[in-house]
């Protein structure tokens, strides 16, 4: 019984050190990634029937595509649903190679995963019914504001409320399309999230003439790709990649197609220009935390 | 792994920073604070769905057994077959999104005592069949006894037949009790700030899941152990001797 102990202890510490740290020769050795992909942020969502696109999405396509080169074989890409919740556990343990989804860079984060270059700089804010008569967020006050759980939204409103002394309910959606449903159906009076996907889901909605994004920012987040931590080789296989679509512009193009263009499901387009923020992460590759933004 | 992390309990929740005693002054708040938050509201819904349960099961579990009213039996089968046959998140997110539209007046109700209601009446099925059997389990003669009294049915119901039954479900009623606290984990799908919730967005902003998780389940079972405990106490206080077949020792509660 010992025996059998110690060998299987033996053998699991034996797996568990080969997974840590060379995420690009269990690549080259199984032929297959693990992409994790979102189903309603603006960057990355579904269409149904197991399709997920978007301009997070289409751009870890192009850096699987260059991975591929760099193992010397093609890459079957696995897509791996994730949510707010569980998308750092699922990267930690292996089951998700790269994730691109809508996840902010933050220091609390970057002691459990590493973060590629930033690629899109978000900034939080409010979607409101139209006829809400909701300008910014003091016009909160005795108000209900819904948002997502496991995102960095609940604590930026914690702060905000704490800080401005005003007083709101809050309301937790399970994910960002039943928190916009919480504002669609009249239980919360704003949405709080990421504007890009308040975006997405107006956009997705039945009447998106009845809603408008409103207020000041109320944070501005760096979003970014995140890898298993402490694997150097794959964190600059990916980080040059990323360089490399912006140094041909095509990052540029698939971000123009993804936010200006009329895009599926609805045929709409988001109609949101790259900000000034993103151009300049962009020029100036890094994965600089939220915590730096916000000393500017 | 690294290593733990426990001190995250005395963190406060805006500035991160450790509060000495681990209890804040109002209005700042560690997650020790409000982990106990969130266990008050899954005390409150577990609670409250329970006594939704007991009252209409008792009611529902009669009804099946009625000997002269079909119609009432047949009210009390299709009771439970609906409740039983749809799953419980499904039955919540009904109750929170589909009743406030179809039935007028209902979306000014608390989404409160909307869980609870869903929570409640999705274990009236099962506290329903659960005293369904454990009538069925007297002896037909008990009934007749009654009647030969002279009792009505509501009278050798309440005097004869329940006093027994109740004792004898004692055992199953004290899962369903323990089971509708783990079921309140669910209400964190429609927006009821408790333990569930507090785990998932609490691990999620500090980083530390594993310490946050153990410290919600180390809740959960102590909730569920004390509900077994009230439960074991009201059923030695309660049981008949010579009732049931002496066990060795403390015997199964």
């Amino acid at each position: 019984m010992k025996k059998t102990l110690l060998a299987f202890a033996l053998t699991a510490l034996a797996i568990g050190a080969a997974q840590a740290d060379d995420t690009l020769a269990k690549l080259k050795a199984s032929g297959s990634i693990s992409l994790g992909v979102r189903d309603s942020s603006a960057l990355s969502y579904t269409l149904g029937n197991d399709k997920y696109v978007g301009f997070h999405t289409e751009m870890a396509e192009r850096i699987i595509g260059d991975l591929s080169k760099q193992v010397g074989k093609k890459l079957d890409i696995k897509y791996t649903l994730v949510t707010s919740q569980n998308r750092i556990p699922l990267v930690q343990n292996g089951t998700v190679d790269l994730e691109c989804g809508s996840t902010t860079n933050n220091l609390a984060r970057q002691k459990d995963v590493d973060f590629a270059y930033t690629t899109y700089v978000e900034v939080v804010r409010m979607a409101v019914r139209a006829n809400a008569g909701i300008k910014s967020i003091k016009d909160l006050n005795g108000r209900t504001v819904a948002t997502t759980t496991g995102t960095t939204s609940v604590q930026t409103l914690r702060k905000n409320e704490r800080a401005q002394g005003i007083d709101f309910k809050e309301v937790y959606g399970k994910d960002h399309a039943d928190s916009f449903l919480l504002l669609e159906s009249g239980r919360a009076d704003a949405f709080v999230m990421d504007g890009s996907i308040l975006a997405a889901n107006i956009s997705k909605a039945k009447n998106p003439a009845d809603f408008k994004i409103v207020g000041e920012e109320l944070s501005v987040e760096p979003i970014a790709c995140m890898v298993r931590k402490d694997d150097a080789a794959f964190l600059k296989a990916v980080d040059d990649s990323i360089a490399r679509q912006i140094k041909d512009g095509s990052l540029a193009k698939l971000y123009d197609k993804w936010f200006m263009q009329p895009i599926p499901p609805a045929g709409r387009a988001l109609n949101m220009p790259a900000t000034e923020a993103t151009k300049a992460a962009w020029a100036n590759p890094n994965n600089k935390p939220m915590e730096d933004y916000a000393k500017k | 792994m690294s290593s733990w992390d426990w001190q995250v309990y005395c963190r406060d929740t805006v500035s991160g920073e450790q509060v000495a005693g681990c209890f804040a002054a109002a209005p700042d708040q560690t997650y020790l604070q409000w982990m106990l938050h969130a266990w008050g509201w899954t005390i409150t819904v577990s609670l409250g769905g329970l006594a939704v349960a007991l009252v209409v099961g008792s009611i529902i579990g009669v009804l099946r057994t009625l000997p002269n009213s079909p119609g009432w039996v047949r009210f009390g089968n299709a009771w439970v077959e609906f409740f039983r046959n749809i799953p419980l998140l499904v039955q919540i997110f009904i109750w929170y999104y589909v009743v406030p539209d179809l039935v007028p007046g209902a979306d000014s109700v608390s989404p409160t005592l909307l869980v609870i209601a869903g929570l409640g009446l999705f274990t009236s099925a099962r506290v329903a069949e659960q005293l369904r059997s454990g009538i069925q389990t007297l002896p037909k003669g008990q009934r007749y006894a009654g009647m030969a009294l002279g009792f009505t049915t509501a009278q050798y119901y309440r005097y004869v037949l329940l006093p027994m039954a109740y004792r004898i479900i004692l055992p199953p009623l004290t899962s369903e009790s323990m089971n509708i606290f783990k079921n309140s984990a669910v209400a964190f799908a429609v927006s009821i700030p408790e333990l569930t919730q507090f785990y998932l967005q609490a691990g999620e902003e500090t980083g530390a899941q594993s310490e946050i998780f153990l410290g919600v389940l180390a809740v959960y079972i102590l909730s569920a152990m004390l509900v077994n405990r009230v439960m074991s106490f009201i059923e030695r206080r309660l049981r008949v001797p010579g009732m049931v077949a002496p066990t060795a020792g403390a015997g199964g509660h």
